[in-house]
């Protein structure tokens, strides 16, 4: 199925949150720390007011009411207390964004007592602590059997250290709010979220506002990531603008700002240990992750938590410690978690492939587990070893001949890498709406469309239980208004979303009128198995003897991830994911300035995503795979898993062509030239 | 964003005239634009000069000559260039994107800035946008910054591919000005930062650019090639312009051109590699030779070091593909 709502997307028909139109509408533009740490002494706005065209400043100097300053990152202009540079210290509106910027940029003058900043995550620091929990409410640690007896006892050992960097989302839709306070005190935000009704709760607490007060308008949304999962500042600060404006008011971050204030991926350090038997069976898996918070709030990515669903051992053990810096708060980007903590552990299963002298896919079958290793639950399906057998197949893996640096072709060393993937496939309570309107079906769900074609698969997903064609189905979406749904995240909003729609279309036909569900309660009963998808992943790449460029003329994933409900949709997400890996592999990083403490290279132009021209042969496709344990359509979640595993099959691939193990990402020129 | 005025000039003498200080003349507005978006430039008036009749690539004669606000699209696909220029046809399609192509003008392509991120940052210091507030890019991040010619001050680069590839065939600037005509030669539009890192070239206020000449194309074969870890819309972590005429008789350089991007505040004319090849074999070891002899005089910052062999590296191999 094409999108339903494409044609109204490349005519421009489709709103964003930004594009939305108002009366008498004004701008806000955010004031930046240009300390790191410190404590702001002074705030004059005197040349930002005396701007015709200016309406309000805001900042701590008059700290605006708030409702709840739990999330310190929304809790705007409440603190004199500067916890990272970029933060949000002030703000202008005025009735142009022009005039906005330049009295933000030049009128407002804050004077500063800084404080020596530590922005530098390192292994050995000296504040690293065990977090209660890491993201999304799993154990930081665990551990099971006696590691280093199994490291004893093993006949070939790995114990290397990975280290990934820090990662921004980077949506092609900035985080954009428009903010309008209705006469009778209501809010109406056109926001740019991943979750309508989770954002509408957000707001209204932060605010001091009852929920049902306050409507989060989202129908088109230009990407998130994971950065768009929670509240971002924008919106508090368009409400907070409007309300000290008195008029409508408009924000879209800018770019720079965009990597201030909506969350990244925490750079990782990772020691992965593997010890095996001769014939590579593992004795024992550890996987220490080392990541950072800000001092404003913990977010503690589950890094080291795909080691615990990956290979069978009777000794193994994961940790996960942090460090509170002078630094924003990370939160998700796309597969917070198994994205770089599978890069590691891959990478080392590689390593223990080539030290053992089996062969990469070999080994992966060897150590395939019957039960989930950690808590032996059983699998609800898990079709590893199905999708290296097919990839092996399709790419030609058979008769490769594993010694590194050996093929040339012309200036360029030729290798190919696999690397597995996976990512956990769960679903949260929702509820829907289905009736009967003019003939057609209508289903309402505060679902959100983020990019992924969300629309489009609940509209197949309704048409097939309804027994009828989509054409006859209108989905509605991305509005607080609408029944309750889930966010658009860890890849669970086809099956949250979809589960409620089928059982919503369900129940219209018992009536014939109207059908609501709540999933409550199914969700409830989602215990009893471990639920994952999986899959696998090859790279071929070239890298050139004389520059150490590297290029990757083949790329394959093949998946197992349940029913897949919409083949295109599905295989847009898998290539999107691998894309992206494969970015992460070869050139996505945000530099630090470890002496100004803040982002470098703050913009599309310097922090590179991959281009078209870096992407050649690329597919994905998947094998048949039934699970009766998941959901009613059978299906797991395919946003996040495409991402996960990439970075490693290149990675291994890079070795395999020249010999060297590149274990910091990204795997750049500099590191491969001389 | 500043207040500014803007106007479009007819003719040159137009363009002068209106220019006072705070003027800024406006080309495609691909890199300026930003700037000024990002607060780095503040003019207070546009002088729009992509409307001067400098618009014509004029491939009579010898040479060639190549309007100031010709866009970079345009330059590329030009018959004459293609032909005759195939190394500056393959330098403009390097650079930026299509869509930026097809904004950005000829002129404009060798006054964009560096793209240094504290220069692109006013939240930061920067000899170069504010004289004398310090460089934080010599203690922080310079991994894609110079390794020649730069000074205490200053370690940008320049960020042009087309200007590579124009130092290796000695182009003429053609520049009108309040007071006079005059032809500036590339390499020495562009000049090394030293205490005035203020200063990308040795223009003076108020003098535009009308055109661009080429002498007749260098005898031998030539080749433009740009490394980078994105295949595209990427800035050159170094690049080379070559231009290599050996004696097959005797297998020697008679002689050769050799340009660096990205390796300083200035496209580098790589003189002293060319004047070890002038009369040598045309061999690798020689190429290493000559390579290492321009590079001898390369300071590499700790985080930019990979540069040296890199451009090495990418001289000798490139110089080896040229061998008839």
């Amino acid at each position: 199925m094409n999108r339903v709502e494409g044609r109204d997307k490349v005519t421009g028909r489709a709103r964003y949150a930004f594009e939305y139109p108002a009366e008498d509408v004004a701008y806000v533009h955010p004031v930046q720390a240009a300390v790191t740490r410190g404590r702001i002494l002074s705030v004059d706005a005197t040349d930002a007011l005396a701007t015709p065209g200016v309406l309000a400043v805001l900042s701590c100097a008059e700290p605006p009411a708030l409702g709840s300053r739990e999330d310190a990152e929304l809790a705007l202009f409440q603190s004199d207390q500067v916890a990272y540079r970029g933060q949000l210290v002030a703000a202008v509106v005025a009735r142009a964004p022009e005039t906005a910027r330049e009295a933000a940029e030049h009128g407002v003058r804050i004077g500063y007592d800084a404080e020596p900043h530590d922005v530098l995550l390192r292994a050995d620091h000296p504040g690293l602590y065990t977090p209660e929990k890491v993201n999304p409410g799993m154990p930081a640690e665990t551990r099971r059997g006696d590691v280093e007896a199994g490291f004893a006892e093993a006949a070939v050992t790995v114990d290397a250290t990975y280290t990934t960097p820090t990662l921004h989302n980077n949506p092609m839709e900035p985080h954009a709010t428009m903010a309008v306070w209705e006469e009778n005190g209501d809010l109406t935000l056109y926001d740019s979220t991943q979750g309508a009704a989770d954002d509408r709760d957000t707001i209204a607490e932060v605010l001091g506002l009852p929920p049902e007060r306050v409507r989060v308008v989202a129908p088109h949304v230009g990407g998130g990531f994971g950065s768009k999962g929670t509240t971002r500042p924008n919106a508090i600060l368009a409400a907070l603008a409007a309300r000290a404006a008195g008029r409508p008011v408009k924000l879209a971050l800018t770019r720079q700002q965009m990597y201030d204030l909506t969350g990244y991926r925490t750079p990782t350090i990772q020691r992965v240990r593997l010890g095996a038997d001769a014939e590579g069976r593992l004795t024992a898996i550890s996987h220490e992750a080392v990541e950072q918070s800000s001092t404003l709030m913990e977010f503690a990515e589950q890094t080291a938590a795909p080691t615990r669903v990956m290979y069978a051992a009777p000794n193994r053990r994961t940790t996960h410690r942090l460090v509170r810096l002078d630094v924003p708060t990370p939160s998700w980007m796309r597969a917070p978690g198994e994205c770089p903590g599978m890069f590691a552990l891959e990478s080392a299963m590689d390593e223990l492939a080539v030290a053992a002298g089996i062969d990469p896919i070999e080994l992966r079958i060897r150590n395939e587990p019957d039960v989930d290793p950690e808590n032996d639950l059983p699998f609800s399906s898990r079709n590893l070893v199905a999708c290296l057998r097919e990839g092996a197949r399709r790419f030609g893996w058979e008769g490769r001949d594993p010694r590194p640096g050996i093929r040339l072709d012309g200036r360029w060393l030729i290798g190919t890498g696999v690397a597995a993937s996976t990512y956990p496939s769960r679903r949260m309570a929702s509820t829907a709406d289905a009736t009967v309107e003019d003939g057609d079906f209508v289903i309402r769900i505060a679902a959100a469309d983020i990019g992924t074609g969300a629309r489009t698969v609940l509209t197949r997903i309704a048409a097939e239980t309804l027994g009828t064609a989509p054409e006859r189905v209108r989905v509605e979406v991305g509005d607080s208004a609408l029944p309750r749904a889930s966010l658009a995240g860890g890849s669970m909003g086809t099956a949250s979303w979809g589960s409620a729609v089928v059982r919503a279309c369900e129940a219209l036909l018992k009536n014939g009128e109207r059908g609501t569900a709540d999933t409550t309660e199914d969700v409830e009963g989602d215990t009893g198995f471990s639920r994952h998808a999986f899959g696998a992943q090859f790279a071929e790449v070239r890298v050139d003897l004389d520059t150490g460029e590297v290029r990757v003329p083949r790329l394959l994933g093949v998946f197992a991830a349940g029913r897949i409900l919409e083949p295109k949709l599905a295989r847009s997400q898998f290539v999107g994911g691998m894309t992206m890996g494969m970015g992460m592999a070869l050139m996505e990083q945000t530099i630090v300035d470890e002496r100004d403490g803040g982002f470098l290279n703050h913009d599309l132009a310097q922090y590179h995503v991959a281009a078209c021209a870096d992407v050649q042969d690329i597919d994905a496709v998947w094998i048949e795979e039934e699970d009766p344990h998941l959901n009613p359509m059978g299906a797991k979640g395919v946003g996040e898993i495409g991402i996960v595993g990439t970075a490693a099959a290149v990675a291994n691939a890079v070795h395999h062509a020249t010999g060297r193990r590149v274990r910091d990402l990204p795997i750049t020129p500099p590191k491969l030239v001389g | 964003m500043k207040l500014f005025e803007y106007a479009r000039a007819a003719d040159a003498r137009e363009a002068l005239e209106r220019f006072r200080p705070g003027t800024m003349y406006l080309g495609g507005g691909t890199n300026l634009v930003d700037l000024m978006r990002l607060g780095v430039a503040r003019p207070d008036f546009l002088v729009d000069v992509t409307r001067l009749p400098y618009d014509t690539i004029d491939a009579d004669g010898d040479g060639l000559r190549i309007g100031a606000a010709v866009r970079n699209s345009d330059l590329a696909a030009h018959p004459a260039v293609r032909e005759r220029y195939p190394m500056l046809a393959r330098a403009v399609l390097s650079g930026a994107s299509g869509q930026v192509r097809n904004m950005a003008t000829t002129a404009g392509n060798l006054l964009q800035r560096t793209r240094c991120p504290y220069f692109q940052d006013v939240s930061r210091p920067c000899n170069k946008r504010r004289p004398a507030s310090g460089c934080p890019a010599i203690p922080g991040d310079h991994e894609n910054l110079a390794i020649l010619g730069h000074s205490e001050q200053c370690v940008a680069t320049h960020p042009s591919d087309m200007a590579v590839a124009l130092a290796a065939l000695g182009a003429q600037v053609h520049v009108t000005g309040p007071a006079s005509d005059r032809v500036v030669p590339i390499p020495g539009l562009h000049r090394l930062p030293g205490a005035e890192p203020e200063r990308d070239t040795v223009l003076t206020p108020g003098e535009l650019i009308t055109a661009i000449t080429l002498p007749p194309p260098p005898p031998g074969r030539s080749h433009y090639r740009k490394v980078r870890e994105r295949a595209s819309f990427a800035f050159a972590l170094v690049s080379v312009a070559a231009v290599l005429d050996v004696d097959e008789a005797s297998d020697t350089v008679r002689d050769c051109r050799i340009a660096l991007g990205g390796v300083a505040h200035v496209p580098w004319r790589a003189e002293r590699a060319e004047a070890a090849l002038r009369g040598a074999p045309a061999t690798e070891e020689e190429f290493v030779r000559a390579a290492e002899a321009e590079l001898a005089e390369a300071r590499p910052l700790p985080r930019n070091a990979y540069k040296v062999p890199l451009a090495r590296n990418l001289i000798v191999r490139t110089l080896q593909e040229l061998i008839p």
